[in-house]
């Protein structure tokens, strides 16, 4: 490592263009240097892998041991997942997730928001199902408020989080398909997310990331026509999840790409503490809404279906399944739908109506109150969980009884879910760690936070 | 309302404190026995552990650190949450990692967003930081970080 | 046309040409971090199809890509690898920065992210919201093309 420089730098580009107006790095331009004496460069193209990578002992010149780094920007590894892999020829050996790509510092975010801001926050974290993480906050403030929604939100939560979670999943088929190389899938799933979307945003303003389960209800009713619209999604929707059997359920070239690839057992899930449609697939039958429920979600009749083998076809099956159940869901909610407030009646904690501000002086204050200050929480610490299209997804908020958490933190179903990686992906193909991975399902929003 | 295994394992060890906590069941562990009450746990049929984070709360309490782990008991549907304290100068605790290897991750985050040690973890480096960021962002004398914006002092009321 | 036309007639006409070529067929590099990622793959999927302008193919590799969409927000562990892979990109290139986490930091404003990504790669075209609907993009997409063949962009 000497302090000269062999280094010879030939700057390449396009002859004819003007002086850029960024000058560029070192990291990118055609640099023809003998000694790459960066450590931090070279630990950026992957050519040193650092940490715990201690090459064993029996490890020879003629050992055809490679490490490939695979990411954080890379077509196939949903979001920003950097992978370390130790391959002999096609074979992978060891696996190393890193991942802090997407890093948000959304807990300490957290603690400068308000009660009644946070589900903007928390939103954003697993964006494909943003309803369910809305829902883990707004039931652990609930908790420590020891308020009770009403019927009518608590039904209206289960609809929302029901149909996110058909959309959840239809984006998991999508690129689940895409990954693995059936094209059409993902224009087909991203077609019939559309309309759910659309529902969305009639209802809550927004496509992605609504703002709309919060502490004490719902942010609105339900737009007028609902009925319609959830009974069109209700008949459109089934005949479509059909087709894509048809697509790949028999598929001979789905079946070999998926069956046996991935394989995690049951206790091998159970030790690594993952959940949802993972560990379902290998034969736990583990349902957050059967074992722990919330929201009035234990008068719904629906089954939670399971696999086998615990490998990606089975997780395809599950997640497929799943969506046939949650529209089952959203048929009895359309029924079960009763009258009344979509939101708690206590003004200490819900704005009052945008009428009554005009009337009353004291509805004028509520609200003033209630969006600058924010509403006070009295102090304890709480867990709740909620069954996530990708698993528990948890919220842990601790209150020393002002208008701000003084801690949360978000139990993400996709961090834990990841380390299963290296397990699921040893001894198998390249070729199956892009399959694997895909039927994992992870978020990295969730994942990084 | 409190299963009887947690009684059971709670009863083991005289220096843990079972509390309820809005209808869940705490144990206050302290920082010796936290391995020990895990085993004790996971033996009784706590199969999961389903995180492990921590709070910290500077100079609220005379002990700095909180570090929280919740257990999942999926045969007998229940869960059971521990606590422990860490004082200020010496952060160090327990890892869970060799009983549940589902932990690895979470206490890698502890560690780098509250800089909590965790003894006998087989790789304890930062996990969502880059490697060379200096400093622990959630303790609370690490400051939030944001630059600058115009207008915003003008709706900050608290 | 009977008289000789200016010696720079042809010159204007090749510049315009080219302009409507990289205009008509932008490759898009894969550069979606977060939710406004999902709101890109939305955006080329059927519905609000991309493949009308010719940008259906996102390409993989930034070596065969014109248009970075930075779509999300970039955190400071990702910042180095942004600017690699722009610098990646052969000339001409173009960033869109897509929703209000890549123009500004968004609703972040903390240690993690970087404050926007003009921090660290030259942006053309910001597209606001949160995340921006197909729509937006597409109107941001649409205006870039019609500065590019304007001529106000010539990178």
């Amino acid at each position: 490592m000497g302090d000269e420089k062999i280094t010879e730098e030939v700057d390449i580009w396009v002859a004819g263009t003007e002086e850029p107006q960024f000058s560029p790095t070192d990291e990118g331009s055609q640099e023809i240097a003998r000694d790459e004496s960066d450590y931090r460069l070279r630990e950026q193209r992957g050519s040193v892998v650092d940490d715990d990578y201690e090459l064993d002992d029996g490890f020879g010149e003629d050992d055809e041991r490679m490490i490939l780094n695979m990411g954080p920007q890379h077509p196939s590894t949903h979001g920003v997942l950097r992978l370390q892999i130790e391959l002999e020829g096609e074979v992978i050996r060891r696996t190393k997730p890193i991942i802090g790509y997407l890093h948000t510092g959304m807990e300490k975010t957290a603690e400068q928001l308000t009660f009644g801001q946070g589900p903007t926050n928390v939103t954003r974290m697993d964006y494909l199902a943003p309803f369910h993480n809305e829902l883990a906050y707004s039931l652990a403030v609930e908790r420590l408020l020891g308020i009770e929604v009403p019927p009518r939100a608590a039904v209206i939560r289960v609809l929302m989080t029901e149909l996110n979670r058909v959309s959840s999943h239809l984006v998991a088929l999508a690129t689940n398909g895409m990954d693995i190389g059936a094209l059409s899938i993902m224009t087909y799933g991203f077609r019939e997310r559309e309309f759910i979307l659309d529902f969305f945003e009639k209802t809550t303003g927004l496509r992605m990331n609504h703002n709309y389960i919060r502490p004490g209800g719902v942010a609105a009713d339900l737009a007028p026509g609902w009925k319609d619209d959830v009974g069109h999604l209700l008949t459109y929707l089934p005949p479509k999840i059909d087709d894509y059997d048809d697509m790949l359920r028999h598929n001979p070239i789905w079946e070999s790409r998926t069956r046996g690839v991935g394989v995690v057992t049951a206790e091998e899930a159970i030790a690594y503490g993952i959940t949802g449609p993972a560990l379902r697939a290998t034969g736990v039958d583990w349902d957050l809404r059967k074992a722990f429920p919330y929201s009035g979600i234990e008068n719904y009749e629906f089954d939670v279906p399971t696999g086998t083998h615990g490998d990606t076809y089975d997780r395809y099956r599950v997640r497929i399944e799943e969506i046939h159940q949650s529209l089952r869901i959203v048929e009895q909610a359309l029924e079960l739908m009763p009258k009344g407030d979509f939101r708690v009646d206590d003004r200490k904690v819900t704005p009052p109506p945008r009428a009554r501000i005009d009337e009353s002086m004291e509805a004028l204050i509520h609200h003033f109150k209630l969006f600058t200050e924010g509403f006070k929480v009295s102090a304890g610490e709480t867990y709740v969980a909620v069954e996530s299209p990708r698993g528990e997804l948890g919220c842990y908020l601790v209150s020393d009884g002002e208008a701000k958490p003084y801690r949360m933190h978000v139990r993400a179903p996709s961090f834990n879910n990841l380390q299963a990686l290296p397990i699921a992906m040893a001894d198998s193909l390249m070729a199956d760690t892009i399959a694997t991975i895909a039927s994992m399902d992870p978020v990295m929003g969730d994942v990084d936070r | 309302m409190t299963h009887p295994i947690i009684d059971d394992v709670v009863g083991r060890f005289d220096d843990v404190a079972h509390e309820m906590s809005h209808g869940q069941d705490v144990a206050h562990v302290p920082r010796e026995s936290w391995l020990a009450f895990a085993t004790a746990a996971r033996d009784a049929g706590f199969e999961v552990c389903v995180d492990v984070t921590a709070v910290d709360w500077l100079r609220a309490r005379p002990e700095r650190y909180q570090v929280v782990a919740g257990l999942l008991s999926m045969e007998h549907r229940t869960r059971l949450r521990m606590i422990t304290t860490l004082d200020r100068e010496d952060p160090v605790v327990d890892s869970l990692v060799p009983l549940y290897p589902g932990t690895n991750y979470a206490e890698r985050e502890v560690y780098d967003m509250f800089g909590i040690v965790f003894e006998g973890h087989p790789d304890l480096t930062r996990i969502l930081m880059p490697d060379d960021w200096e400093g622990f962002p959630l303790r609370k004398d690490f400051g939030v970080g944001g630059v600058p914006v115009q207008f915003k002092e003008s709706h900050q009321v608290s | 046309m009977a008289a000789t036309p200016p010696g720079n007639l042809m010159m204007t006409t090749v510049d315009r040409a080219a302009r409507w070529a990289r205009t008509r067929s932008m490759f898009p590099a894969t550069f979606g971090l977060a939710c406004c990622a999902i709101e890109m793959m939305a955006s080329g999927a059927a519905h609000w199809d991309l493949a009308r302008f010719g940008m259906e193919v996102f390409r993989a590799s930034p070596r065969q890509a014109d248009l970075m969409i930075v779509a999300g927000r970039v955190s400071q562990k990702m910042a180095p690898v942004l600017r690699q892979v722009y610098d990646q990109m052969p000339d001409p290139k173009w960033v869109i920065s897509m929703g209000a986490c890549a123009s500004s930091g968004g609703m972040f404003n903390n240690y993690a992210l970087v404050q926007g990504v003009d921090q660290v790669v030259p942006v053309d075209i910001y597209v606001p919201g949160c995340p921006p609907g197909p729509q937006s993009l597409m109107h941001g997409i649409l205006t870039l093309h019609d500065k590019i063949m304007s001529g106000e962009i010539d990178n």
